[in-house]
């Protein structure tokens, strides 16, 4: 079987299954849209401002997709070597490049889906404007530049244990999202952390969304980083999922 | 006949522990093997290296003559998951169709649902299945690619005995089809009914390694322990196989006790017991090492 027939199916049926516990995808649906709604809504300065209003439902949305891909991406793996239905899905003849990127279509798929209700309320509550065609560009944008966190909650799945997985992917995206300037703009950042900050996939990320929502000029390093973090970041993946035997006690 | 799968000097340690210590095995074509042994022994572990999930420590398995952590080479293997673990949200014809979605050649849905009693449940969500309906969706996922090897890691754990015999017989006949089949067990009975050829693990090595009649009388057995101020004459009694502390392993238990009144020898507190099969083995590596 090819390796993309065989990603569709790993895809297909892990999505079945994520449907047939919506208790999961309630949950991602419902954080990001608080946290837009007691973060950015309240300040009138931003909301009311077109510029800004864009950008911060934007950073909100870098915000929620870096959250959630690191969650279930992370913690969904690290669940799933414990039981033992993914080790007997390594017994198949499936490549691990197919199970990382059947991850990615169905996961990930549901993690974009998490942005809709953001969307609907930077629209009605905010004065942030976008024609449908940036809303488009937009969301393309996002799901490349959610690549880097969904394969690094997949290396953090395959390192760790649920429960230290949980406690480093908690460390991490709050580190990466304040260090990225989705909580504050960068341009307030003091002037180390703004020049550390262009090395972390949030605000490449972030940059990137702005880029492909509002136009104007893309800084290099932009695209350069989110290229070296996704190809860095599935190369660990795979080395990590090839080296991984489940989980074991001594 | 090439071997289906070997295993060459193979060690595989788990931190301090050995699970496996050097261990030379050949799977031929066309038969049944048993692997039989106590929890612990190694066998899940020999399983895994097989099935390319665990990485030996040293020496080297071949699976049809590959890697067998290649993906490409299981595509004539079958297994079952552990535990019977399978996703309880989706539905029997859904998780027939996604393992078969993997090899070229699969038995089509109905097919395999036919041979292994499944047909009523495939619209059924596993989840809502019995222990011993998923067993036998489990062992039916071993098939589902036309393997022409089997792993299937204690199969039959916690069905009732007709439910043992259905699936007994389903296995027979997926070999008169021409699978090679490796099980594993603890229950003699199951090994005896189903294999042709055993291998014996025991401490993560091969104790024995023969047809199954040949095996089954090592298991026949039995322990008879007794103090005695004449132990060692007693002990030199004929029929006596070998001497483990105030234990003696005997062929034939009648002709011994009546060997030892006849003696006049002085004993007290007679026991006598069958030999379980882990008892057996184990004493065979003790005996073992003893000579070595």
């Amino acid at each position: 079987m090819s390796t993309i027939a065989l990603t569709a199916t790993h895809a297909k049926y892990t999505l079945i299954e994520t449907i047939r516990t919506p208790m999961a995808i309630i949950g991602s649906l419902v954080f990001p849209a608080l946290a837009l709604l007691f973060f950015v809504v309240p300040q009138r300065v931003v909301a009311d401002d077109p510029v800004y209003a864009t950008q911060a439902i934007v950073s909100m949305s870098v915000f929620s997709v870096m959250v959630g891909s690191l969650f279930s991406f992370g913690l969904n793996t690290a669940e799933a070597r414990q039981s033992p239905w993914d080790p007997y899905l390594r017994t198949l003849p499936a490549p691990g490049i197919a199970r990382v990127l059947a991850q990615v279509l169905s996961t990930g798929l549901i993690t974009l889906v998490s942005l809709v209700p953001i969307l609907i309320i930077g629209a009605i509550f905010t004065s942030a404007s976008a024609t449908p065609l940036q809303v488009v560009l937009g969301l393309l944008a996002i799901a490349v530049a959610a690549l880097p966190f969904m394969f690094l909650g997949l290396c953090i799945g395959y390192a760790f244990s649920m429960k230290a997985a949980i406690a480093i992917i908690q460390v991490a995206f709050f580190a990466l999202a304040f260090a990225g300037g989705l909580f504050l703009p960068p341009q307030i950042l003091p002037g180390w952390l703004e020049v550390l900050s262009r090395f972390l996939p949030s605000r490449q990320a972030r940059e990137f969304v702005i880029w492909a929502v509002q136009g104007g000029a893309l800084e290099w390093w932009v695209p350069v980083g989110l290229a070296a973090w996704i190809v860095a970041l599935l190369t660990l993946t795979l080395v990590l999922y090839r080296r991984d035997e489940g989980r074991r006690y001594r | 006949m090439t071997p289906l799968a070997t295993l060459d000097h193979v060690t595989r340690r788990f931190g301090d522990l050995v699970a496996l210590d050097d261990v030379s095995l050949a799977i031929e074509p066309g038969t049944i093997l048993g692997l039989l042994g106590p929890n612990g022994a190694g066998k899940t572990t020999l399983l895994s290296l097989l099935s390319g999930r665990r990485r030996v420590t040293s020496g080297t398995v071949r699976l049809f003559g590959g890697d067998p952590r290649e993906p490409r080479t299981r595509v004539g293997l079958g297994s079952t998951p552990q535990e019977t673990a399978l996703p309880d949200a989706l539905r029997v014809r859904e998780v027939i169709d996604f393992v078969g979605a993997h090899f070229p050649q699969r038995v089509p849905t109905g097919e395999l649902a036919e041979e292994f009693g499944l047909t009523e449940l495939l619209r059924r969500q596993v989840g809502s299945l019995s222990g011993g309906q998923k067993r036998r969706l489990s062992v039916a996922l071993a098939f589902v690619g036309r393997p022409r090897l089997v792993l299937l890691d204690e199969p039959t754990t916690g069905l009732d005995v007709d439910a043992r015999r259905t699936l007994w017989a389903a296995l027979r006949r997926q070999h008169e089809a021409g699978a090679t089949v490796v099980l594993t067990s603890h229950y003699l009975e199951e090994i005896a009914a189903l294999a042709e050829r055993v291998v014996v693990v025991g401490q993560g090595r091969v104790l024995a390694d023969d047809r199954l009649d040949a095996v089954l009388g090592l298991a026949g057995q039995r322990l008879v322990s007794l103090s005695s101020p004449s132990f060692a004459a007693i002990a030199a009694l004929p029929g006596v196989h070998r001497v483990e502390g105030s234990t003696l392993v005997v062929a034939d238990s009648d002709r011994f006790v009546r060997d030892l009144v006849a003696s006049g020898l002085p004993f007290s507190d007679l026991a006598v017991r069958g030999a379980t099969l882990e008892e057996a083995f184990l004493s065979l590596t003790t005996a073992q090492e003893v000579a070595a």
